[in-house]
């Protein structure tokens, strides 16, 4: 499966979700700049890595969000190509306008940077499907801006229409209703706070974030 | 043409750093803050003529989140 990371100034976790796709692809993701216009043609995967893109001026991911790779990657979306946005990619993707809400400073106005519970709420995604619904996973989480907001009414919908792929197992950054990673409607495009590209193999403590790519890797390929 | 564009968050929407700048207000001894919202004011100089559609515009496409934020133009 071919892959794109997207590298904005500022992205921090490029490397490692480089890494994680070239270990269970076997194949090295194309590293795309933010500057670039087009992306590679038959892509079964764009990530957007973690960072602090743009130096989080103006919004975190705002500028990311205008940039022109983003504008290719926001049309590859919504041509049904898959999308995941990790930490400072899900908030890319909700500047986008993508993913419903917004990401807002943490509760308790903390950077939280610690291995954290998670629930997969959703295990009949393209990115979820080697998870059961209602398993535990342990996963690192490292952000300052990671607390989910939306209306009620949208958090409604989005759990009515099985929207939400995992949910926090304790409260670490005051997200509206434990909401760590959200679908958009068609389910290609998944943006989530903590970051599975950083426990993939025994050394990192445990492999849990590993599944969501070979399970993509296996609905995708 | 200058303008000056406030940015503010949306009644509902919780400020965790209002409530923190509210706490240390409390610290310093001023009493009676019952409340505080943080925002962003941004300073424009804009050409002549600059439709009030197109400065909408900037505020809707990238100076405001308008998922969580409300906004006002003011001009000078």
């Amino acid at each position: 499966m071919k892959t794109a990371v997207i590298v904005f100034p500022g992205s921090n976790c490029d490397r490692d979700i480089a890494v994680a796709l070239e270990q269970v692809t076997g194949v090295k993701p194309a590293m795309v700049w933010h500057g670039e216009t087009e992306l590679p043609q038959g892509l079964g995967l764009i990530a957007l890595p973690g960072g602090f893109s743009y130096g989080d001026y103006l919004r975190c991911g705002a500028i990311a969000a205008r940039s022109p790779v983003v504008r290719a990657v926001v049309e590859a979306a919504e041509r049904g190509v898959p999308v995941l946005g990790i930490c400072n990619g899900f908030q890319v993707l909700t500047e986008t306008g993508l993913l419903p809400g917004a990401l807002m400073r943490n509760e308790g106005l903390d950077f939280v940077c610690r291995d954290v519970p998670l629930t997969v709420d959703n295990s009949q995604s393209i990115f979820t499907s080697a998870y059961q619904a209602g398993e535990e996973i342990l996963i690192p989480v490292a952000h300052h801006d990671g607390n989910y907001f939306a209306d009620p009414e949208t958090l409604d919908r989005i759990e009515g229409e099985g929207r939400v792929a995992f949910r926090y197992g304790a409260n670490v950054n005051g997200s509206a209703r434990s909401i760590a990673g959200v679908l958009n409607k068609a389910g290609n495009v998944l943006g989530m706070m903590p970051h599975p590209e950083r426990r993939i193999e025994a050394a990192h403590g445990g492999d849990d974030g590993r599944r969501l790519f070979e399970g993509l890797l296996e609905a995708v390929a | 043409m200058k303008l000056r564009i406030v940015v503010t968050l949306k009644n509902g929407v919780l400020d965790p750093q209002g409530k923190a700048i509210q706490h240390a207000l409390a610290g310093l001894g001023f009493d009676g803050v019952d409340d505080v919202r943080a925002g962003k004011i941004f300073e424009l100089d804009v050409a002549e003529g600059t439709s009030d559609d197109a400065i909408d515009q900037m505020c809707r496409k990238l100076l405001a989140n308008t998922v969580i934020e409300n906004y006002r133009v003011e001009r000078a």
